[in-house]
């Protein structure tokens, strides 16, 4: 008798007692990659936190911030030249915020029309044909921008305004360049509009039915359930939806590089042209000394704290808003 | 007591009905219709911009298009005609595909992991900095793949090239995986889980063979979006791929081209023939990423869980 017929393989699931070790292993791959992402996160942020170390320790975060002059050194080793910001901060903020003033009233009249006027047959094209904005690449907007909006479209409605009674005001005043900040602001409005709808649809989605059907029986109108109902009910999601439409302008890179104007200088003017800072670092970063490098990882690290700000506050309200993100947090 | 019950009550000065229609009635109805049409305007001008933009690629681009474009390097000088983007395609095409490589199987396992905690503090961190990581602009990433991979001082020292640039789109294109595969693994009925479990089958096996196949349809859909938008992203790449004017199949070592890198330089430059093939790239960037989103559309709309 051998000894196999004694003590028999044990059948089925049980055979082979490595098995058992399978899950704790494939937990471990899974907890691994899950971090990934954290890990991933941190190392961006320590490393360009570090090499762009020099450049605050001169300025100090406050002279970086509001300093107004940007004159770059040379030098391979230390920091030679003077690195002020601001003009490149006060453009990207200004751009955004054009852009969120624009986009925010049309994403709410779209996503309005898309939920409740729209035949049902209409909604899912529609919605397609929105989300088809967002996935036009950036460089794309760069291309038809400059060639095309910004001759055709956007100058000769930014001379409108400033021949107009509004030129009187100072902000709206003449001469209006082809590249500037409202060149600027209106690509962005056209590129944040599709996430801002999103959210606003999704949010505008997850109004209570029984609150629409209560209003409609009491007699309002279409119009009142909306502008009475819907919008006041989700008004912190369209805030947060806004945020994260406001954090995706800040950080638009290769569209506002080629119309912001790339002048160094500001002024309090929408027809000027200016610069920002994403667009700072893609224009200059080809040409770049490695002391400019530094400066312009500077720029880059101010740039994804104010994202940063900006998209965790915008999350937390989203999610306050919604208890959890529908398609919207893909866009 | 009597009551009166032989003279007709008095009116009241509301209309008694809805179904009554005054003055007011009508006004509100008026305002809700010319509303409508306002709230139609405003589609208008998230449409107007689409159709104008595709005209205009459509338009400038086509004659671009043709066999030359895609198999012809850029001649050396803007002012030439002719040429394509082959080397471009080739750099894109690369750079996307390892970017896919290194994010998709990372990104479905850390949706796994989320979708097998739903309700983990470890998940709930995560998945909320997976979020926020959506929203970190590009050029960033492009910076800080820089400082980590491509520079010599401190970084790895990897120099410019397909790798660099491939992993500043996997980091671009890892938290779209993420965040559309959780959705989908959590679309799987849990009875396919349980009745797994009861047959006996470890989490892995569970995991691997009866919950991925039964999202697989969906998983493939937010691959194909994340894909789609690691395609048209340039930005990043100038300070990892850097760009090239002729065909790189190195892996390191030589800087990469890519067609966003091409437009850039040439619609910069005051050149007719450069400016022409930079609209014959927009065209094929927006006709791979429009297919690619249709393409993930069909998969998403054929599949119901």
């Amino acid at each position: 008798m051998s000894t196999s017929t004694l003590t028999p393989e044990p059948p089925g699931l049980l055979r082979g007692g490595g098995g058992r070790r399978a899950d704790p292993i494939f937990r471990g791959v899974l907890i691994l990659a899950a971090s990934s992402v954290l890990l991933i996160l941190a190392a961006m942020i320590f490393r360009t936190t570090w090499e762009a170390w020099p450049v605050f320790a001169k300025e100090g975060l406050i002279g970086f911030v509001t300093g107004e002059q940007w004159s770059v050194g040379t030098s391979r080793s230390e920091v030679t030249g003077t690195y002020g910001a601001w003009p490149f901060i006060y453009g990207t903020f200004k751009i955004s915020l054009l852009a969120i003033v624009m986009a925010v009233p049309l994403s709410i009249g779209i996503a309005l029309f898309t939920n409740e006027v729209a035949p049902t047959w209409l909604r899912r094209p529609l919605g397609y044909t929105v989300d088809t904005l967002a996935m036009v690449p950036s460089i794309v907007y760069a291309l038809v921008g400059m060639y095309f909006f910004r001759i055709y479209v956007w100058a000769p409605v930014g001379r409108l305004i400033a021949d107009g009674p509004l030129g009187a005001i100072p902000f709206f005043s003449g001469p209006v360049l082809l590249s500037s900040y409202w060149s600027a602001a209106n690509i962005l409005a056209i590129m944040i509009l599709p996430i801002i709808t999103a959210i606003c649809r999704d949010v505008f989605a997850q109004v209570p039915k029984d609150d629409t059907a209560a209003a409609y029986a009491m007699g309002a109108t279409r119009w009142e359930v909306m502008s009475k109902v819907i919008v006041p009910g989700s008004f912190s999601g369209i805030v947060g939806g806004t945020m994260l439409g406001l954090g995706r302008a800040l950080g638009e890179t290769l569209a506002v590089a080629v119309l912001i104007g790339s002048s160094q200088r500001w002024a309090p003017r929408l027809f000027f042209g200016g610069d920002a800072m994403p667009a700072v670092i893609a224009n200059t970063f080809a040409d770049a000394h490695p002391e400019a490098i530094w400066a312009l990882l500077a720029i880059g690290v101010t740039l994804f704290a104010f994202t940063m700000i900006v998209n965790v506050a915008a999350r937390l309200i989203v999610a306050r808003a919604s208890g959890r993100m529908g398609g919207g947090a893909i866009v | 007591m009597t009551v009166d019950t032989q003279t007709p009550p008095t009116r009241p000065s509301e209309p008694r009905s809805l179904r009554e229609v005054t003055a007011r009635s009508r006004r509100r109805e008026n305002l809700s219709r010319l509303m409508a049409l306002v709230l139609f305007v405003a589609l208008l001008a998230a449409i107007v911009p689409l159709v104008s933009l595709l005209a205009a690629v459509i338009y400038n681009g086509a004659p671009a298009i043709g066999w030359d474009f895609f198999t012809q390097i850029e001649p050396l000088s803007y002012r030439e005609r002719g040429g394509g983007y082959a080397h471009g395609i080739v750099g894109t095409l690369y750079m996307t595909g390892v970017a896919a490589l290194l994010s998709v199987p990372l990104g479905i396992a850390a949706a796994i992991y989320l979708s097998e905690n739903p309700r983990g503090r470890y998940a709930h961190v995560v998945r909320f900095f997976t979020d926020v990581m959506t929203g970190v602009p590009s050029v960033f990433v492009g910076l800080a793949v820089y400082a980590l991979l491509v520079s010599g001082s401190g970084g790895l020292g990897l120099g410019f090239g397909t790798l660099a640039g491939a992993c500043a789109l996997a980091i671009i294109m890892l938290p779209i995986v993420v965040r559309s595969s959780e959705e989908m693994l959590r679309l799987v009925p849990p009875d396919l889980r349980a009745a797994s479990a009861g047959l006996g089958a470890r989490q892995w096996q569970t995991a691997l063979r009866v919950t991925l196949p039964a999202a697989a349809p969906g998983l493939t859909t937010g691959a194909i979006l994340a894909v789609a938008r690691g395609a048209g992203e340039t930005a990043p790449l100038i300070m990892t791929a850097l760009g090239a004017r002729q065909i790189i199949t190195s892996f390191t070592g030589a800087p990469q081209a890519d067609v966003g890198l091409l437009m850039l330089d040439g619609f910069r430059q005051p050149f007719a023939p450069g400016i022409e093939r930079a609209w014959g790239g927009g065209f094929a960037l927006i006709a791979i990423v429009l297919v690619l989103s249709i393409v993930a559309r069909t998969i998403a709309r054929r599949s119901q869980i």
